[in-house]
């Protein structure tokens, strides 16, 4: 039997009054969602890593796919994604500002704070939404073998053709095909009628034909614009795959953050916290958007530079 | 936040990210020829983004989520997972993998 001193010191324990970790239940359940939620993003960018490895030869250079900046013409190769990161990295600095001021209960600081937080979310996701689009539809367009390998048209001078100026010619095409289709006939009989054009795989080390060679992998196999799970025009099938999951869980993870933002935001405006006495819900979702900013400085770097 | 005045030590973070940033976009536009040797399986330049990445990260973890300010044991019951866990998946990633060359 154990003496009465320690019984109330067990019935004290375990009614919670120790507090090993120095956090309250509902941060240390955020920062254990946060820690299973960072190794689901660590798979993805492993295995994304694994497959870039297994065809690095090949693989699609990011700064030759995300070249596009809204209202601006020709090539902008990370600048538009470099935008995203610091609108990301802004939102961020308002959360923590949202906190901090909560800490104080200053309720017009937290209001203004959090309503900036929401504004840039929106703004990440919009951005987001917009390269989705664009990847989707395509720019250039590509041939694919037989064998579902990606290739792109060049001309004699080196630069990289979009059907549209393969088709149209050099001074009547556009360098991005701006959601026009153009079929498999119509680029052979280009191809074939201009012999210095010719197909090469993207990548560091993609293999360039001759092109006699690039009308016969035309003959047999056919043309791709834009970007679906199946096949896309910018190289690997695993490709596309990986951009649309990681970015799209990603971005998912951006949405339910703004909506959570909102609804605190809302509670702010309402008064729920000054009554309660404490802003720790803040604290809380602050802790959830600061991941979401965490996990694109990784998205950014494996995605995007590396 | 009892230990910090004022608003400055967000706004210096904040200018670290954005130089962390930067320099990382600058790179990732001019890639320097010298960085782009090789070195175990991968070039400089892809180093230098790792490190700074990591870097990056260690600040939002730091001080925006706050950890360096909690309790040790916090600190530890956050950290320990994710640096056995992540590591060894990756090992485990390109050691299995690697039969995807063969």
């Amino acid at each position: 039997m154990a003496s009465s001193a320690d019984m109330t010191h067990e019935e004290h324990s375990w009614g919670g009054a120790s507090r090993p970790l120095g956090a309250r239940y509902g941060k240390l359940m955020m920062w254990f969602f946060l820690l299973s939620d960072a190794l689901t993003f660590s798979g993805f960018l492993t295995a994304y890593g694994l497959m870039r490895f297994k065809f690095e030869s090949t693989w699609p250079i990011a700064e030759n796919v995300f070249t596009h900046f809204p209202g601006l013409e020709g090539d902008q190769p990370l600048l538009y994604v470099a935008l995203m990161t610091f609108i990301l990295i802004m939102s961020s600095v308002t959360m923590v500002l949202a906190v901090n001021a909560g800490e104080k209960m200053q309720r017009s600081k937290v209001t203004t704070w959090m309503l900036l937080t929401i504004i840039g979310g929106l703004i990440f996701v919009g951005s987001q939404a917009w390269e989705w689009y664009h990847f989707i539809m395509g720019d250039t367009g590509a041939v694919e073998n037989t064998h579902t390998e990606i290739m792109h048209v060049y001309n004699a001078e080196g630069e990289r053709l979009s059907f549209s100026q393969v088709v149209h010619g050099m001074e009547h095409g556009h360098a991005s095909n701006h959601g026009d289709k153009f079929t498999k006939e119509e680029v052979l009989h280009a191809l074939k009628g201009n012999s210095e054009l010719y197909l090469k795989e993207p990548g560091k080390a993609g293999v360039t034909y001759d092109h006699a060679t690039s009308v016969q992998i035309l003959e047999e196999g056919n043309v791709v614009q834009g970007a679906n799970m199946h096949r896309n025009e910018y190289g690997r099938k695993q490709f596309a795959n990986f951009f649309f999951f990681i970015t799209g869980f990603h971005g998912f993870h951006v949405f339910s953050g703004v909506v959570i933002n909102f609804v605190i935001f809302y509670n702010v405006l309402l008064g729920t916290y000054e009554r309660r006495g404490h802003y720790r819900m803040v604290e809380k979702v602050g802790l959830y958007w600061h991941f979401v900013d965490l996990v694109w400085v990784f998205v950014f770097t494996f995605f995007y530079l590396v | 936040m009892a230990d910090h005045k004022g608003t400055w030590w967000i706004w210096k973070i904040f200018w670290i990210l954005l130089a962390i940033t930067a320099v990382e976009v600058v790179l990732g536009i001019i890639k320097p020829e010298f960085m782009l040797a090789q070195l175990f399986g991968t070039s400089i330049l892809n180093y230098v983004f790792i490190i700074l990445t990591l870097v990056k990260a260690a600040y939002i973890v730091q001080i925006f989520m706050h950890v360096k300010f909690e309790k040790k044991a916090l600190k530890f019951a956050l950290y320990a997972p994710m640096l056995i866990l992540i590591p060894y998946l990756t090992f485990i990633l390109l050691t299995e993998g690697s039969y995807l060359f063969k």
